[in-house]
């Protein structure tokens, strides 16, 4: 690295700045629609109808049983032979957030199901309608195991992002790879674009932990909290998947 | 006949779980301001019986009326006769995510829309009544069993229900905390709160009791006065019942 300024030079400008927002953007609007199609999902699972049961698991088994890479060239590349033509940014979000989705809906469920059934019987017991049930006494306690497992989806989510780049969305990796075969100063471009990730992922994990404090509330948490670095190296127990 | 009135008539109750049918023509009165206990062997339809009186469970057949209505077939309005109908679960179940107070305040102001601060003074007036008044902070995995079915039980009151079901409410506790358990419950009998209790406790039966009902097997087996129960006017069954449970 004779040029190590370069890094800098390339951090700051417009086009590695719009890259990352980019970047930010798709891990953001995917995740969204992620959470949205995984409590939808869980929600069909748990359903007594045998019909929405096995849609879930069919969902699942498609979307969890082929890489996220072939679902976004999926997207992009076969659904317009069916008269549905989305841009290259929304096939890259449809495809992350169906992706997503199936990963969710067992984070939700797994949430869900450890309120046992014996706190809702409880809850109906003193005459509470079924959303109060589920409002004040399920959902506060399914939260608090959801959003661990749920942040780390968000990191996941920053990562996966890049994959996007194959159906030419100009994302932080496309953009860095795009600057660097101009001038073949890879090192620079890359590790620019590296500092992006490490600040995204890093500042994620803040607003985690800030997020899990406000989900116990003024309670004190048993056992030890995951400290930032363990979170980094995703040895929290329950995170870190592999995709 | 007898002077008081039922506050809750069942006729006939059938309840089935898929081939088991789990309650066989049931039929009893609980009588207003009087305390019951229900005894049998396990499996014998005492807990199914409890959770059908505020429709915790669908019946198949038959019919429940509770303070002059028929709420057989409430359905979906079922939480409407739950608001006047306390109960405690054998496992406790508080909410795990509340403190003691929160518990007792919750439903009140959730439910019957009480404002905050009078529901905070009645809770801890029943933490006083159940004896607890200094764990009104806690969580329930910082209480002891003991201590946790007296906040469910505060819980309950809280509703100012008409009734109280008790489903085995010491069963999973420690023998040196049922005593402060059962004390709490015979405190409220006293008071005239009407009960139905599911126990194994056959001194607290004997003491506290006004009517014994014994079942096996779905059905009503026995149903009298207490002491009737007890001085062994009662069927073979029972009787060959209450000799296992006592001299095991």
């Amino acid at each position: 690295m004779d040029k190590p300024w370069l890094v800098v030079e390339y951090f700051v400008s417009p086009r590695f700045v719009w890259g990352a927002s980019l970047t930010l953007w798709i891990t953001i609007v995917s995740l969204f629609f992620g959470v949205l199609v995984g409590l939808l999902i869980a929600l069909l699972q748990e359903s007594k109808n045998r019909y929405l049961n096995a849609f879930a698991v069919v969902y699942l088994w498609l979307f969890r049983g082929t890489p996220a890479l072939f679902q976004i060239i999926f997207v992009f590349n076969v659904l317009p032979q069916f008269g549905v033509t989305l841009s290259s940014f929304w096939s890259g979000v449809v495809a992350l957030a169906m992706n997503e989705g199936a990963y969710m809906a067992e984070i939700v469920r797994s949430g869900l199901q450890a309120v046992g059934r014996g706190q809702r019987t409880a809850a109906r017991a003193l005459g509470m309608k079924e959303w109060q049930v589920m409002r004040s006494v399920v959902l506060p306690q399914a939260l608090r195991i959801i959003i661990p497992p749920t942040g780390n989806q968000f990191i996941g989510m920053l990562k996966l992002s890049a994959l996007v780049s194959a159906v030419a969305v100009e994302e932080l990796l496309l953009v860095a790879n795009q600057a660097a075969s101009a001038n073949f100063r890879y090192v620079e471009a890359l590790s620019a674009a590296g500092l992006y990730y490490l600040l995204f992922t890093t500042l994620f994990m803040l607003i985690q932990a800030r997020i899990e404090d406000w989900a116990w509330g003024n309670r004190g948490r048993r056992g030890k909290k995951a400290s930032l670095f363990e979170r980094m190296i995703g040895v929290t127990g329950d995170g870190g998947r592999v995709r | 006949m007898r002077a008081t009135q039922a506050i809750v008539r069942v006729r006939d109750l059938n309840k089935s779980f898929g081939d088991l049918q789990v309650l066989k023509g049931v039929s009893l009165d609980v009588e207003q301001g009087k305390t019951m206990v229900v005894i049998g062997p396990s499996g014998s339809g005492k807990s199914t019986l409890l959770r059908c009186l505020n429709l915790l469970e669908a019946i198949d057949s038959g019919t429940i009326e509770f303070d002059g209505q028929d709420i057989t077939h409430l359905g979906q309005q079922a939480f409407k006769a739950r608001r006047d109908i306390g109960m405690v679960f054998q496992n406790f179940e508080l909410f795990a995510h509340l403190t003691a107070l929160e518990n007792i305040v919750l439903a009140p102001v959730q439910v019957k829309g009480v404002a905050k601060p009078e529901a905070v003074a009645t809770a801890r007036a029943l933490l006083e009544k159940v004896r607890i008044p200094d764990k009104a902070d806690f969580y329930a995995d910082e209480l002891s069993g003991g201590q946790q079915q007296r906040v469910a039980i505060a819980r309950a009151l809280a509703m100012k229900p008409k009734m109280m079901l008790y489903d085995e409410p010491t069963s999973a506790l420690d023998p040196e905390m049922i005593k402060e358990v059962l004390d709490v419950i015979q405190d409220l009998s006293r008071d005239g709160m009407t009960s139905v209790v599911v126990t194994h406790e056959m001194a607290f039966a004997r003491r506290v009791a006004d009517r014994v009902v014994f079942m096996e097997s779905g059905r009503v087996i026995d149903d009298a006065p207490t002491s009737e129960f007890f001085r062994g006017t009662s069927s073979e069954r029972a009787k060959r019942f209450l000799n296992q449970i006592l001299h095991h």
